[in-house]
């Protein structure tokens, strides 16, 4: 830990911070989200065989990839909020995972949405999105833990060491159902041969992407705020119940 | 490793005695609701035995999580022992293995007949029955680790199950595919080898866990 990093970790700093880049951030976020709502619905054409129903993919798979990179991100910052003991790497890893499970809801009722009309069948018990609905669990399972245990720093250590043997297990668990024969389509834009996606669908992707990862950062932003005046306050009321 | 027998045992007869009973009792009663639910149809019961083997033994795993630690935490005997010379880990080891042998190590012979009764072969029986002796001691070793971290928590029982079912999800579909038809042999490696890595890491993260609660 750098003292910079130490300086910006203090939760005082990052309050005040965080209240002047906050709303910048709500802002840029709604432009970004409109842009990309803009371009994926009107300009990107439509699918010759699939229709205006291939649209749903622009919302569909960045969701996916911040659902995944939500899950990463909060193994990232349990770890470093146990090995340095920095409370505010906690608070980030709590307030990342509501967003990352709104988004892995998304990411379920986007795909099924597409499936009704492409495959025939609003559910398919194949490898990706039985992986998906997996992964939901996980962050149900990690959102309970922290409710459940009163006291913020055990529940910081028991939902990190979670959060830390899950991401372990989301590359078995998606290995493991992928002994199924897959019906979905092989991944196309994150490829060692380059994106095999046309440039003029790969834009709103990528614009969507941005704009969804702007709302995520501001809300995970928002949380943080909120999770360290709840904790002020929990401080407050024990202190004076002492007294 | 005679302090290591000493503890196991007491694990067996005062702990995961009754957690035992209580699992195999469950699982019993899966395997004579099954054709009543589903109707005695043989060739339907055949296709379908291995995967509700399996399910049934993953359910009555989690039945005897909560006896793994809980009681110890709270009479402060977990305690005493951590503080003693014996490894935290060694302790959990023990404690899963006790878990093991009591809850899941039945099952796997009880599914011999079970598998019997349910239209299977001889051959598949015992295909089953081995699967199970390997694959499943990584049901015991993920359990302690949902049973360290819901250890005071409001209504541990049943968040100990949200949490670890969906790491359970590896070693039940290796196992279903272990035990018999294709891929069988390939399963069977790869339940084992889910069982070897959950050996290498569960003992150690528990006692971590558990580490951090005695602190405070």
């Amino acid at each position: 830990m750098t003292p910079l990093m130490n300086h910006y970790a203090h939760p005082t700093h990052f309050m005040r911070i965080s209240s002047i880049v906050l709303p910048w951030l709500a802002v840029a976020s709604v432009v970004a989200l409109a842009v990309a709502l803009y371009v994926s619905l009107f300009v990107a054409p439509g699918d010759y065989r699939q229709g205006q129903a291939a649209r749903i993919m622009f919302l569909h798979v960045p969701a996916a990839w911040l659902a995944l990179g939500g899950y990463v991100a909060i193994a990232i910052a349990s770890a470093t909020g146990w090995i340095w003991k920095r409370p505010l790497a906690d608070v980030a890893a709590r307030a990342i995972a509501p967003t990352g499970a709104c988004f892995t809801l998304i990411v379920l009722l986007t795909g099924s949405l597409w499936g009704k009309p492409m495959w025939g069948s609003w559910w398919v018990w194949d490898a990706r999105l039985t992986s998906v609905a997996i992964l939901l669990l996980l962050y149900l399972g990690y959102i309970a833990l922290w409710n459940a245990i009163e006291e913020p720093t055990l529940a910081a250590r028991a939902a990190g060491a979670l959060a830390l043997i899950g991401v372990v297990n989301v590359p078995i668990i998606h290995f493991s159902v992928s002994w199924w024969n897959t019906l979905h389509q092989p991944a196309s834009v994150l490829r060692l041969d380059g994106p095999t996606i046309h440039p003029t669908l790969l834009l709103p992707l990528l614009l969507m992407f941005a704009a969804l990862s702007l709302l995520m950062v501001a809300i995970t932003l928002a949380r943080m705020r909120l999770e360290i005046l709840r904790r002020r306050t929990r401080m407050l009321r024990l202190r004076s119940a002492q007294t | 490793m005679k302090a290591f027998k000493a503890l196991l045992s007491r694990e067996l007869g005062r702990v995961q005695l009754g957690a035992g009973g209580l699992s195999v009792l469950f699982f019993l009663t899966v395997v004579v609701l099954l054709p009543l639910g589903i109707g005695p149809r043989d060739d339907l019961l055949q296709q379908i035995a291995p995967g509700i083997l399996w399910i049934a033994v993953l359910l009555a795993s989690l039945l005897g999580l909560e006896s793994m630690f809980r009681e110890d935490f709270e009479n402060g005997s977990l305690e005493a022992m951590a503080t003693s010379a014996f490894p935290l880990e060694a302790i959990v080891l023990a404690k899963c293995l006790a878990h093991w042998l009591a809850c899941l190590l039945p099952l796997a012979v009880l599914s011999v007949p079970c598998g019997l009764l349910l239209y299977l072969s001889v051959s598949e029986s015992i295909g089953i029955a081995i699967a199970m002796l390997l694959g499943t001691p990584a049901f015991s070793l993920l359990g302690s680790i949902g049973a360290a971290l819901t250890l005071d928590a409001r209504r541990g029982n049943l968040l100990a199950l949200l949490l670890v079912l969906p790491l359970s999800m590896p070693p039940l579909i290796f196992g279903v595919l272990a035990s018999g038809g294709k891929g069988s042999a390939s399963g069977l490696l790869l339940g084992i080898g889910l069982s070897l890595g959950a050996l290498a890491i569960a003992p150690f993260l528990s006692s971590a866990i558990l580490w951090t609660r005695l602190r405070a």
